[in-house]
């Protein structure tokens, strides 16, 4: 009891800091030393990529006067990341950026983090997942493939993801739920590889980002067939002869109605003062007016939605929530 | 065709400005520094440089950039040879006969040896690139997990059964790199094994550390032993070693062939350079007529690893350049460079960014050439190191090798793990378990699992996936007849009453 009960006083302790935020902003805390973004993921991914154009921003439009330095921490599926910074309580120059594996990794190895141990600063986008098929297969729709699926047996389909008992396997298993019928996931390494598996015809289809999969849509080697998200895709620039991102229709308006976004955000080490907060919020919020962030965003057709404060964590705590939920149902919960 | 050699000309001519070559000089420069420093491999050299290079057009950052790496690929070999400390995973095979080659006062042979085989593999994959980059970028989408899992088969066999150590030795040695290389996250599973709820082997245990400590530490406790004498101080220095070595050189043309075609080919596929030292070593002492010598400083031993792993390092860039998937770490470090550089790697690269492709293939042919006059002035400087008593150069050794481990994941508890490899290492010299095998656990052991477990779950179980079609049969049976190929060679030996030499 004592634990949780330790829990919630860091998470009220953590919605103070965050909510007295913007009374703080003018007291003018700095940077005195080097400040790391540790990436809890491989170099090359979603993670590892923003987390090095926030680098570039900050470097080339001189936004902080301390360098930046980015250090991946990938091991035990970014455990590693996220117990390094749990542990470097009270070092106000340490900030991770996380994915969905801020909830999955902990629920799926037992390792002793939640996202409750560090300090919440800001989310800076949300990523999108899409429903790939190779262009050559005849599935010209959501529609048409799920019907595939539900004609066929369980495991003929093969689904191919990163890593296990994360994000991609997570949309799987709703997927399943969806059809009724089993699917055989395959996990990789990257989000890059499996797009070229798919291109390669090793497995039958995958969720890959939208930037992990772009440029072999617009060579014409894969197919999106439908976004999972509320609405459509807002970037309407043509990726390919006749189509952008706003004309992948939504999963549900195809019949799957499951819905997932990643989160793409910052925290810091436990104990950072409001001060130390809200200077990361605000250079944060310079980055985000950069030309070069919005070409990120327009690339990887991020949805742009930010939040900072007590907004932010209502979101993560809500998020965490539906991961455990998904997550026990699919048995992806590690064993006690 | 025509197109392509127009296009790389004008590649020549952006390449060609007085600022980019530049830039090239100080790449290389910069990347063999990085090359020698165990641990600061060329991707971490990269990823910490990349920054500046976000104020310089997409072509001559990855000028500079693409300089850093071969330059590392360089340097990866003057400690290999000169302390039997690899720099990079790819230079392990290495050390097996060049350090023992330092060791006879041949420093500056082996090193010459070592610079001019890895800039023929580079020039010969850069050929390659050149004229056949759309089909090669074709071929690598044949590569699925049974595929993969072939070519690491492959790895294994060519290299097993080198017949030097008992083969109950050489077993055991593998298995605990395999039991090594399984502690962390399992990633088909996605739980931890091994790790006994310690959170500092989350990570599992890198290649890096293992190979700084049982190679670097585990020799200078051996000379240690040795009454600190250091075998190396009889190398003169002789400024004609370099021709002398390249007089030689050429009679050694089929191992270079060979080892390009095996560094293409795997770096291509793409199983990156390390596979691609380790096979083409192996491949070599199967054939050569001196293979009983190699492991005693047989220049050839130098010649195959390097020449493979250079040509592996540099045709790597190829598919992550075509598909967007890297070939190895540093490759994944330049494909996040090209993205912030507004730039993306894929089908359409090569149609689009014709500049930029033709630069960065143009800075290819030109930064091996300026890397290779830049490490081959400095080979006597090099060799000259091992003048330098033991008692001073052990404990710069030391402090560089415990810099090189913390610096791979920053973290100390790494630099007393390589401290214990090293212990681990003396021991196992002591007792005569060869080191070799346990390191190619270590690297190839993960992934190898891994290819084999994806492949298996895509076939529901069945082994037969692993003979599925033409491309991953044949792979599979040539693993075999290198695995038993000992065998059948010492029984045809004995059938016809050949004496064993020993």
């Amino acid at each position: 009891m004592t634990f949780s009960l330790q829990r919630l006083g860091l998470c009220a302790a953590a919605a103070v800091i965050a909510g007295a935020a913007p009374f703080a902003a003018q007291a003018a805390w700095e940077p005195t030393r080097p400040v790391e973004i540790i990436v809890p993921a491989g170099t090359g991914g979603g993670a590892d990529q923003m987390a090095r154009v926030v680098q570039g921003i900050v470097t080339k439009h001189n936004l902080m006067k301390q360098p930046m330095v980015v250090i991946n921490k990938s091991g035990g599926a970014g455990g590693e990341g996220f117990l390094d910074v749990k542990g470097s309580r009270n070092n106000p120059h340490k900030l991770i950026i996380t994915l969905s594996n801020l909830f999955t990794t902990p629920l799926a190895t037992g390792i002793p983090f939640s996202y409750k141990d560090l300090t919440p600063v800001t989310m800076m986008a949300l990523d999108e997942f899409i429903l790939w098929v190779n262009a050559d297969k005849p599935y010209k729709s959501a529609k048409d493939y799920i019907a595939a699926i539900k004609a066929g047996t369980d495991g003929q389909f093969k689904m191919g993801g990163t890593g296990s008992k994360q994000e991609d396997q997570i949309i799987t298993v709703a997927l399943e739920k969806a059809t009724g019928k089993k699917m055989t996931y395959i996990p990789y390494k990257g989000g890059g590889e499996v797009a070229v598996q798919l291109v390669g015809g090793h497995v039958d289809s995958s969720v890959n980002n939208p930037i992990e999969a772009v440029a072999q849509w617009r060579a014409g080697k894969l197919r999106p067939l439908c976004v999972f998200d509320s609405k459509q895709l807002d970037y309407k620039d043509k990726i390919t002869a006749d189509q952008s991102w706003n004309d992948i229709p939504t999963c549900k308006s195809q019949g799957i109605d499951v819905e997932y976004l990643m989160l793409r955000g910052f925290f810091m080490s436990p104990g950072a003062t409001a001060d130390q907060v809200a200077y990361y919020v605000d250079l944060m919020k310079k980055v985000r007016a950069t030309p070069e962030w919005a070409q990120l965003m327009k690339d990887g057709a991020f949805n742009q939605t930010s939040l900072a404060g007590a907004d932010y964590l209502k979101w993560v705590e809500a998020a965490e929530k539906t991961h455990e939920a998904l997550m026990k149902d699919a048995g992806f919960l590690a064993k006690k | 065709m025509l197109e392509d050699i127009g296009n790389l000309f004008h590649g020549f001519a952006v390449v060609i400005q007085p600022f980019n070559i530049l830039l090239m000089v100080v790449g290389i420069l910069l990347g063999v520094i990085i090359g020698v420093l165990p641990g600061l491999g060329g991707a971490n050299g990269i990823a910490i440089l990349l920054p500046l290079t976000f104020s310089m057009s997409p072509t001559s950052a990855i000028i500079m950039l693409s300089c850093i790496y071969w330059g590392a690929l360089f340097g990866g070999a003057i400690t290999s040879v000169l302390f039997n400390i690899p720099g990079e995973p790819w230079s392990v095979a290495t050390t097996f006969d060049g350090y023992p080659m330092a060791q006879q006062g041949k420093a500056g042979e082996a090193l010459t040896a070592a610079f001019t085989s890895s800039f023929v593999g580079a020039l010969f994959a850069v050929i390659v690139i050149t004229l056949v980059a759309p089909l090669v970028a074709q071929f690598a989408l044949e590569f699925g997990p049974a595929e993969k899992f072939s070519v690491f088969f492959l790895a294994f066999c060519s290299f097993i059964g080198m017949g030097k150590e008992p083969p109950f030795k050489t077993v055991a040695s593998m298995m605990i790199g395999f039991a090594l290389a399984a502690v962390g996250l399992d990633s088909v599973t996605g739980s931890l094994r091994l790790t006994f709820g310690f959170t500092e082997l989350l990570n599992g245990f890198d290649f890096l550390i293992a190979v700084i400590g049982l190679f670097g530490i585990g020799e200078i406790l051996l000379t240690m032993e040795e009454g600190l004498s250091f075998k190396g101080k009889a190398a003169g220095i002789n400024p004609r070693v370099v021709l002398q070595t390249w007089m030689e050189l050429p009679r050694y043309w089929m191992v270079s062939l060979r080892s390009c075609l095996i560094g293409c080919w795997m770096g291509i596929s793409p199983a990156g350079a390390t596979p691609a030292s380790f096979m083409s070593y192996g491949i070599a002492q199967r054939i050569s007529k001196r293979g009983k010598n190699f492991g005693n400083g047989e220049i050839e031993g130098v010649v195959a690893p390097e020449t493979a792993a250079h040509a592996a390092g540099t045709s790597a860039l190829l598919p992550m350049l075509a598909l967007g998937v890297p070939g190895s770490p540093t490759a994944a470090v330049l494909l996040g460079g090209l993205l912030i550089w507004g730039l993306q790697p894929g089908p359409l690269l090569f149609v689009e960014q014709k500049d930029f492709v033709w630069g960065l293939i143009a800075s290819m042919y030109l930064g091996n050439l300026v890397g290779l006059i830049i490490v081959l002035t400095c080979v006597p400087l090099f060799a000259a190191i091992l003048r330098i008593p033991f008692s001073i150069i052990a404990p710069i050794i030391l402090v560089i090798c415990a810099i090189g481990a913390y610096t791979v994941h920053n973290s100390s508890f790494d630099v007393i793990l390589m401290m214990v490899f090293g212990i681990v290492g003396y021991a196992m010299k002591k007792t005569g378990y060869p080191l070799a095998p346990m390191v190619l656990a270590i690297v190839l052991g993960d992934k190898a699992e891994e290819a084999f477990r994806q492949s298996l779950l895509a076939s529901g179980g069945n082994l037969g996936v692993f003979f599925s079609n033409g491309l991953v049969a044949t792979i599979m049976v040539l693993g075999l007849v290198a695995l038993f190929w000992g065998v059948i060679a010492s029984a045809w030996s004995r059938l016809r009453g050949v004496p064993k030499t020993a």
